[in-house]
This record gives structure tokens, C-alpha cells and sequence, in this order.
């Protein structure tokens, strides 16, 4: 069961002279939620573009279950199973909540042009299973009320939620979550904790996770990896990071 | 008033005034073998005096114009229409109302108003094509001409050099015209927009300029004359069958040669295929690909990160786009029976551009008013032809002024997910 999902070896990334990324590690197990933390600046989001396709990393093996996927394009990548959100929210704001769910799953109901055009059978029985998929998403997120408002008149925590809806209806083996607390209230914070849970537990799959919210990540993380200016710091499971003399001293500054 | 205001208007009359100092004020003439310089005259000089009063004084009461203009009332078609329930039980018969009226009408009215409308239709067809590439994926495609070029050169020498008949070539053309729009987009899509402007109005004009050069097969400036005309089931329109033992129209149905069924039988052919194509675009906006063409318009990166293959998904509408126009030439091809390259210019793709921009983009009905109302006024603004691009550019930018969305903005039609 604990199967390695995501094996990361030395990924670096350079932007010109900057290097943002230096030889950062990860493993995800199969049904694991591991975080990524560190102070603003470090390379969290970089080492994400990296792992989904947006940016090809300078060096370092990307290990998908046992498939190298550093150098794919981003489509592809998805296609694998691994699916991320981001920093800031990117709905497709002018459609509705169903239609963003539909969307996301063009390639599965995508047959050809011609079965669309003349609604074939096949072509309406795969339109409506993407409805049924999408419509069950929206209610383990909360949101199978709203379907057909338009995405960007939701609240910010719905949008949030909708997000992660969203990623879930292509059927991922790994989430990965780009600080999905921010700017969340303690109560919508306190459900996604649930719901990055249920995920694992229920939906079993993978969540890697950035975030800055030290309680939610040392509640729920299995494994927490710790990086500062864009080089590996520690890791380990809470317990090990909260008493981690260099990790308090990369978060407080160095006196 | 600020002093901001009063730089940018003295900036924009000075512009005005060198401009037009070049453009009307000097001009180069011949005098007996030599070429001399000839100043404006003095009304002509009042004139452009009057112009950059006009263009100094409008930038320097912007606002108030402005707010002239914002005080024109915006016609709500919403508010229009009848309500969504009315509509949806009543919009099948009014469909179905509107066909017959089209398909009767041309028996009622004079040869040259048919002859205008299957212009027009053809205009809303070119203008929906492109509305496939512009408004729906918005990819700027500046050169759409050369697809129209492709579908009618395609009949043209198809019909020439092997007799083919206009109802094979027009897939063909259609077929030809997406072949070109694959060819083309390919590499080029992966351009952002500006450069993919640029890039496309390169193409229409390479294949203009083929085309004119190509005399061996295409015939140069000289173009190809003498296309035939498409016939019913074999029926020719012409008053004797070209060839031997064909029969005519009027002969198989017994009737006095009339030349005026040719042009109505065009026109309804015009009309079928416009509601092919209005079929066939209401269908792609409510498929998979439809939606994905919006989502690729709102957020590129979100639907990378969802598994689009974003070239894959602007090919095909660039593809599409391009072979409706495909359709359109074929059927111009066979209407005017003779096509040479000056049909082809830039100037078409900026008018069917200006449709789809004026109609709103992405919108069906707002391109099908953009289209009459681009080819009607010039034929009854028949005095003004000289200045027919004068009024073009007026009308773009009142309505930029007054409606930047367009006469019918767009809604996609949603997928509405039933509740128990
Ligand atoms: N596309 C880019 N080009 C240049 N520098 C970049 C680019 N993306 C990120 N960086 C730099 O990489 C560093 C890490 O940024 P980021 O990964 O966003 O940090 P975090 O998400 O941990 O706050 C920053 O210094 C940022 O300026
Ligand atoms: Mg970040």
C-alpha cells in the first residue's frame, strides 16, 4: 500500500542567474498528504510549475509511477494524473459552476466532431455521465446547490472549493494544492482540512501540498518537507519539523 | 479642464495636420514629361483647416462628447425579446416563420435585390466562419480571405481543367480551404495574438499574390472566367444546355425561359447553406469544443492544467473557421462565374472582420445584422462610393464609442444541470 506515487531527485531550476530551485527532493507515497512549507520567495510554487509541465526544470528527475515526466508538456502531464491548483484562483469566471466541471473533463467526452454534431447516442450517453461525474463532485465539495450560477459570482471559499471540484473530476492520482487556506476564514479553513482528509482516506488518492497554515499542515500532513531559498531545508513528520532548530530559525530569521 | 487634456488635443491636431499636409496637401503631378509638385487648393486647404478644428476641439471636450454619446439610448434586445419561457416554446415557429418568408420572398421582388441579398448572404457566411475563429476561439486572424481565395479558386479549377460539377467541389473546397487553415495554423498558433495578426495577414496576402502570379494554372490578374453554374439534379439554368443532350430547367418543366430563376435558385442555395452553417456553429457552441474555446479565451493556463491541449483546440477552430469560408468561396465562385485575385484583397478581410466586431463578437444574430447592414448601405449609399471607406471608418468608430460590445453581444448557450 505505501507504494511510491511521486519520486523527485535533485530538481533544480534556474531563471537566468537566479536559482530558484536547488536540488529539492520529494516522495509521495500512494495515499499520502505531503506538504511543501517555507517562508515567501522559497521556491514552493516554482518546484509545482515544475512538477506539472509549466516550466521544464534545469535538472532533476521527475518520477511519476516509475515514469520519467520532467520535459512532458503540461496537457500531458495532467493526462498522467497529476493535477494542481494554483496560488491564485483561475476559474473560468463567465461560465457556470457545471460548465467549468465540464470542461475539465473535455477529453473524456470529447469523441469526434461528427457523433457531436449529430448527437448521437454514444455522444449524449457521454454527456451525460460527464454531468452525472461532475454533479457528484459538486456535492462531496458543497457546491451541487450552485451549479448553475455563474463560477465568478461564488464566494472566495467556493471558488476555492470549486477549484479543487474541478481537478478532482479528471480523476488525478495526485492533488496538488497551491496554498488553498489563503484567505480563508477559520471555518471554511476547518472543512477543507476535512476535505483534503477525505480525499486521501475515502477517494484515496495523493495530496502534495503548499501552505502556510501551520496548524492545517501539521494536522493533516503525513510527511512535511521544509524548503528555504530554494534549497532543501529538513524533513520529516511534524513532531521532527515543529523541534527542527533550522527550521525555526529559517521562519523567525536569524537573530 | 486639465492641461493634459489641451496637450493631448494640440497633439492630436498636429497630428491631423501633417497627415493630412502629405495626403492632400501635396501632390505630385505630371507636367509635360516631368513630375511637379502642386500645392492643395485654397477650399481644399479650408477643408482640412475645418478637420483638424473638429479633431482639436473633439479631443479637448472628450468627455463631453463622451457623455453625448453615452446618452444615446442602447436599445435592450434583451428587454426585447420575450420572456426565457415565451422563448423557448415560441422560437421554433418563428424559426420556422422567418425560413418561409426567405424562401418566398425572392419570387416577389426585383432580380437586383435577390442578387444583393445571396451578397449579403454570403457575407454572413464568411462573417460566421470567421466569427468561429475571432469571436468564439479569439484568435485574430487578419488574412481569413485567403481561405474564401482557396474555396473558390479550388471550384474555379476544378470546374475548368476537369468539369467538375459544383455540388462535388464545394466539399472539396470546404476540404481544401481547412487543409489550408491546418497548414497555417499549425505553426502559427502557437503565437500570441498580435503576432498572430501579423502573421495571418502575411498568408492572405501570399496567397493573393500566388494567385496573381500563377498564371500558368490560375491565370494571373486575368483570373478564370466562365465557371459553371451549379444546376439541380442535373437541370442546367442556362437558356440552352452546354452540353449535348443535357436538359435545361425550363425545358424539363415546361416552362418560358426566365434568367431570373437563376439568380433565385442561387439565392435559395445561398440561403440553405447559411442555415447549414448556423446549424452547424449552434452545435459546436454547446459541444465539448465549443466550451473549450471559451474556457481557452477566459484562462489559457487553467485549461492547460486541466489537460487541454490548447493547440489542438485553436487548430480546430482556426480548421473550421477556415473551411466555412471555404463553402462561402465556392458559392461566390459559382455565382459570379468569373473570380480573379482582386476579389481576394485585404480590404474583404477587413470588412469581414468589421462584421464580426460590429455584430458582436461571438454572437450569431449580431453578425447576421452586421452583415446586412455592411452590404446594404453601400448600395444605397451608391452617390457616396467615394467615400465609402470614409463612412466604414465613422461607423467603426461611433459604434466603438457607442457599443464597443457589439450590436448583439454573446452568450453562449449553458448546459444547465437539471436538479431532482
Ligand atoms: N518565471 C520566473 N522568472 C523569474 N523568476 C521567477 C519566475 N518564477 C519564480 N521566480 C522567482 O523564483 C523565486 C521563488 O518564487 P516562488 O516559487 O513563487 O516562491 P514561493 O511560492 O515559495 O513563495 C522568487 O524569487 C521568484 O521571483
Ligand atoms: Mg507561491
Amino acid at each position: 500500500m505505501s507504494q511510491l506515487l511521486l519520486d523527485v531527485n535533485g530538481l533544480t531550476m534556474r531563471f537566468g542567474g537566479l536559482l530558484a530551485v536547488n536540488g529539492v527532493n520529494l516522495k509521495v507515497k500512494n495515499r499520502q498528504i505531503v506538504s511543501v512549507i517555507g517562508p515567501n520567495g522559497a521556491g514552493k510554487t516554482t518546484v509545482f510549475n515544475c512538477l506539472s509541465g509549466f516550466y521544464i526544470p534545469t535538472e532533476g528527475s521527475v518520477m511519476l509511477r516509475d515514469q520519467q515526466i520532467a520535459g512532458l508538456k503540461d496537457y500531458q502531464i495532467s493526462r498522467k494524473g497529476l493535477v494542481r491548483t494554483f496560488q491564485h484562483v483561475r476559474l473560468f469566471q463567465k461560465m457556470t459552476v457545471i460548465e467549468n466541471m465540464l470542461v475539465a473533463q473535455h477529453r473524456h467526452m470529447n469523441t469526434n466532431l461528427l457523433s457531436g454534431l449529430l448527437k448521437t447516442p454514444n455522444y449524449r450517453r457521454l454527456e451525460k455521465d460527464a454531468m452525472n461525474h461532475a454533479a457528484h463532485w459538486l456535492e462531496e465539495v458543497g457546491l451541487l446547490a450552485f451549479a448553475n450560477r455563474e463560477a465568478g459570482n461564488l464566494s472566495y471559499g467556493q471558488q476555492r472549493r470549486l477549484e479543487i471540484a474541478r481537478c478532482m473530476v479528471t480523476q488525478p492520482e495526485l492533488l496538488m494544492l497551491d496554498e488553498p487556506a489563503a484567505g480563508l476564514n477559520p471555518n471554511e479553513t476547518k472543512e477543507l482540512d476535512e476535505l483534503i482528509i477525505k480525499l486521501r482516506d475515502v477517494h484515496e488518492i495523493s495530496i502534495l501540498l503548499i501552505e502556510h497554515d501551520m496548524s492545517l499542515v501539521m494536522g493533516i500532513s503525513d510527511h512535511i518537507y521544509v524548503i528555504a531559498q530554494g534549497t532543501p531545508l529538513a524533513d520529516g513528520n511534524a513532531e521532527q519539523i515543529k523541534g527542527n532548530p533550522d527550521v525555526i530559525k529559517a521562519y523567525l530569521g536569524e537573530e | 479642464m486639465t492641461s493634459s487634456k489641451l496637450y493631448n488635443a494640440i497633439f492630436a491636431a498636429g497630428i491631423s495636420l501633417i497627415l493630412a499636409s502629405l495626403m492632400i496637401g501635396i501632390k505630385l503631378d505630371t507636367d509635360g514629361s516631368t513630375l511637379a509638385v502642386r500645392g492643395a487648393t485654397a477650399t481644399q486647404w479650408m477643408w482640412i483647416g475645418g478637420g483638424i478644428a473638429v479633431v482639436f476641439f473633439s479631443q479637448l471636450f472628450s468627455a463631453q462628447v463622451d457623455a453625448l454619446f453615452g446618452a444615446i439610448p442602447k436599445p435592450n434586445i434583451k428587454a426585447m425579446l420575450p420572456q426565457d419561457q415565451k422563448m423557448t416554446t415560441l422560437k421554433p415557429w418563428l424559426i420556422a416563420a422567418l425560413i418561409v418568408v426567405m424562401l418566398i420572398w425572392p419570387f416577389m421582388v426585383s432580380r437586383g435585390s435577390v442578387d444583393l441579398a445571396t451578397l449579403t448572404l454570403i457575407y454572413i457566411m464568411l462573417g460566421l466562419g470567421l466569427n468561429i475563429v475571432v469571436g468564439l476561439a479569439g484568435l485574430l486572424d487578419l488574412g481569413f480571405v485567403a481561405f474564401y481565395a482557396v474555396g473558390a479558386y479550388t471550384y474555379a479549377l476544378l470546374s475548368q481543367y476537369f468539369g467538375m460539377s459544383f455540388w462535388a467541389c464545394l466539399p472539396i473546397s470546404a476540404a481544401m480551404a481547412a487543409a489550408f487553415g491546418f497548414l497555417l495554423g499549425f505553426p502559427v498558433l502557437r503565437l500570441r495574438g498580435d503576432y498572430l495578426a501579423i502573421v495571418t495577414l502575411g498568408f492572405g496576402e501570399i496567397i493573393r499574390i500566388l494567385l496573381n502570379n500563377w498564371t500558368s494554372i490560375t491565370g494571373g490578374p486575368n483570373g478564370i472566367s466562365g465557371i459553371a453554374k451549379p444546376g439541380l439534379f442535373g437541370l442546367e439554368f442556362n437558356r440552352r444546355a452546354k452540353e449535348e443532350g443535357a436538359v435545361t430547367f425550363h425545358e424539363y418543366f415546361n416552362m418560358d425561359y426566365d434568367s431570373s430563376y437563376k439568380v433565385i435558385f442561387l439565392y435559395l442555395i445561398a440561403v440553405i447553406l447559411v442555415i447549414g452553417v448556423i446549424y452547424l456553429i449552434n452545435r459546436l457552441m454547446r459541444m465539448p469544443i465549443g466550451r473549450a474555446w471559451e474556457a481557452l479565451r477566459e484562462d489559457e493556463i487553467a485549461c492547460r492544467s486541466l489537460g487541454l491541449n490548447r493547440t489542438a483546440i485553436k487548430l480546430s477552430a482556426f480548421t473550421l473557421g477556415a473551411s466555412t469560408a471555404g463553402f462561402a468561396g465556392c458559392f461566390f465562385a459559382a455565382r459570379q462565374g468569373f473570380i480573379s485575385p482582386e476579389s481576394f484583397v485585404f480590404i474583404e478581410s477587413a470588412i469581414i472582420l468589421a462584421i464580426v466586431v460590429l455584430g458582436g463578437m461571438g454572437s450569431q444574430m449580431g453578425i447576421i445584422f452586421a452583415a446586412i447592414i455592411m452590404t446594404i448601405l453601400p448600395e444605397i449609399a451608391r452617390e457616396f462610393s467615394e467615400y465609402r471607406m470614409l463612412l466604414f471608418g465613422l461607423l467603426m468608430v461611433i459604434m466603438m464609442r457607442w457599443r464597443p460590445e457589439g450590436l448583439v453581444p454573446m452568450k453562449r448557450p449553458n448546459l444547465e444541470l437539471k436538479q431532482p
